[in-house]
């Protein structure tokens, strides 16, 4: 357990973790005083000082407010590393590979088509397959063109008519994370992959339906064309059974890479090797192609949601205005240039449950944001709220641009089913003005909002740190669950 | 979510079979902590050990009772030591699930030499009609992965990331 972790305060909202043992550099946690008493109930903080151990990380091993204990890096880290004597771990990015957000904006107006909401939640349900093991049967690449998928990620979607440029120009990276070679997907990662291209997957995957409910910012709520009232849609997934298994596979290969390399490890989960070595550069050429996968997917799936909303409403693409306002990934290593004791360097930082939060006049964002910043996009449970927050000039000089992902669980699935029991969550939220369809009751329940802590506390902490900025609040009207 | 510490089960853990008057070992029991879970596995020897473990896995991802002995499969896969040979024998089994839809209730071990393994699996396609899907695995992790002789037979830990 953490609670013996030494904490230093340094403000409200941000802890150190002193240097110790075998330690290379001291751990960043961003909290409050309450928050962190939770945090302290798990091993998320060890773990983060397990982090600051690895070979050639640069700057501090961060914590955001949503930190909770994760398979070797805990889940709301941020670590960067040198590209020369650094390292890349697979357990710093996590299983589900870019498990990430997409926020879609609408011309509709939320009390236009609140009487609407069962028929479009139910019609979307129908469209996107969801639940574990759903497939499209409609979808069926040849192997060839899977490669191109890999490759490409959003860019092959939208060059097959799902979607358009101006969607590419408004996701992290453009939709395509270079370098991704599919020489490095195992044939079983790709099969895993091949049917699952296209649909949600099940766990806190889901397509919401929502609207503006509070605007925090007009002046950044107008650049990103955010209104009070306006219909937003959410869409939640990943990379599916191919980013699993591209884990999976080279965590067998870094751990002997560890022992390859003699890497002292503090945890198994962690196994590492230096960036430039064979092992390494075949994992981040392989998680290139996870990351592009799921970009890819959360594309296709835009082009359904759009394709439901013009059937239901019976309405064209125009009047729809169905526009993406931005996509950011949850959990990815990525190549990228920051600005270290007045020196430009080029670092390998990992995010996982971590959101990339780049400030205003960015060159790696979209040029309609310039003034705003980069949109952050933090999904709450079903039953609360969502926030749009926007990256700051702060979060670039202290997280390597980064923040929060969202809220995380308290209860067990198990203790959720067991909160669920003998009431109807469907009913409860209907009241609530949430229509909901679940592939199965089970992932209903297990997602109910008492699960989860309130989201709001964690983007209060990261506001008021000034490593994102709010926005705006969502609330949700309609949601399917995988 | 948390660095809980998943507990080692005490060995030889005996439950009384009611219907039967008679005290039969434990098979499985599920270990769960806020978005975990995993599970303990017993048994006599280390191929009743890998059964168990089997049946744990899909007694969690659709219940056993449910499944019916339909289809059989050869299975062999290797690893460079005994608890990564449990990761990748579960692991083996989820790409089926995966892939095939396949779910399975009984797991015969033919052998378990030098961290090799050879089985016969015997299960069924899914029919989401028949089955109900309780949890969805992601992935078996190595996260205080062990598996270990005691007197008396044998027992490991697995974690799932769900």
């Amino acid at each position: 357990m953490s609670t013996d972790i030494e904490i230093q305060k340094l403000d409200d909202f941000r802890w150190i973790i002193p240097k110790k043992g075998k330690m290379k550099t001291e751990g960043l946690v961003y909290a409050d005083e309450r928050m962190l008493a939770v945090i302290r109930k798990d091993a998320s903080l060890e773990q983060v000082a397990n982090v600051a151990c690895l070979p050639g990380i640069v700057g501090r091993s961060l914590a955001m407010p949503d930190i909770h204990w994760g398979y070797g890096f805990p889940i709301g880290g941020v670590a960067a590393f040198d590209m020369e004597d650094g390292i890349v771990s697979p357990g710093g990015v996590g299983y589900d590979i870019n498990c990430g957000v997409r926020l879609l904006r609408s011309e509709l107006d939320a009390r236009d088509i609140r009487d609407q909401i069962p028929t479009l939640v139910n019609a979307l349900f129908r469209n996107i397959p969801s639940g574990v093991g759903s497939r499209r049967k409609d979808l069926k690449l040849s192997a060839h063109e899977m490669e191109k998928v890999l490759i490409k990620g959003a860019g092959w979607a939208v060059s097959h008519g799902y979607g358009s440029q101006e969607d590419i120009e408004h996701i992290e990276a453009r939709g395509c994370i270079p370098g991704g070679n599919p020489e490095y997907i195992s044939q079983r990662a790709y099969t895993r992959g091949k049917d699952q291209l296209g649909t949600l997957g099940s766990g806190n995957h889901f397509v919401e339906v929502g609207y503006v409910e509070e605007v925090y910012d007009e002046a950044a709520a107008t650049a990103l064309s955010l209104r009070k009232g306006q219909v937003t849609v959410i869409v939640h997934t990943g990379s599916r059974g191919l980013g699993h298994q591209v884990c999976d596979d080279y965590i067998k290969v870094l751990l002997k890479a560890s022992t390859k390399y003699k890497i002292d490890l503090p945890d198994k989960q962690l196994c590492c090797a230096p960036i430039a070595s064979k092992e390494s550069q075949q994992y981040l050429s392989a998680m290139a192609c996870a990351a592009n996968f799921a970009f890819c997917n959360r594309q296709l799936i835009t082009h359904w949601v759009r394709e439901t909303f013009q059937d239901v409403f019976q309405a064209g693409p125009r009047e729809l205005g169905l526009h993406l306002v931005y996509d950011v990934c949850h959990n990815i290593a990525k190549v990228e240039e920051h600005e270290i004791d007045g020196k430009t360097r080029k670092l390998c930082v990992h995010r996982k449950g971590a959101t990339r939060a780049f400030p205003p006049h960015s060159p790696f964002i979209p040029e309609d944001y310039k003034e705003a910043g980069q949109p952050v996009l933090i999904p709450g449970d079903m039953g609360r709220y969502s926030y749009v927050l926007v990256g700051t000039d702060t979060a670039f000089k202290e997280t390597f641009g980064s923040t929060c992902h969202g809220a995380g669980r308290v209860m067990s699935r198990h203790q959720a089913q067991k909160a669920a029991r003998g009431r109807s969550i469907v009913r409860e939220l209907e009241d609530q003005g949430i229509y909901v369809r679940g592939a199965a009751k089970g992932t209903i329940n297990e997602e109910i909002s008492e699960a989860y802590k309130d989201v709001s506390d964690v983007v209060n902490v990261v506001h008021q740190a000034g490593i994102g900025k709010k926005v705006a609040r969502l609330k949700p009207m309609g949601v399917i669950k995988g | 979510m948390s660095g809980f510490i998943w507990p080692e089960a005490k060995s030889g853990l005996i439950i009384r079979d009611r219907a039967k008057g008679v005290a039969v070992p434990k098979k499985y029991e599920f270990i769960e902590h806020t978005a975990d879970l995993g599970f303990m596995a017993y048994g006599a020897s280390i191929e009743e050990l890998f059964a168990h473990a089997a049946e744990a896995f899909f007694e969690a991802i659709v219940g056993l009772e449910s499944v019916e002995e339909r289809i059989e499969r050869a299975i062999e896969v290797e690893a460079y030591a005994v608890d990564n040979l449990m990761v990748s024998w579960l692991g083996e089994l989820l790409y089926l699930y995966d892939t095939e839809r396949l779910v399975f209730k009984r797991f015969q071990i033919k052998w378990i030499e030098d961290n090799h393994l050879q089985a016969s699996v015997y299960g069924e396609v899914l029919d989401p009609a028949r089955h109900e899907i309780k949890t969805g695995i992601k992935a078996v992790t190595y996260h205080q992965l062990y598996v270990k002789e005691r007197k008396g037979g044998w027992e490991a830990r697995v974690i799932f990331d769900i």
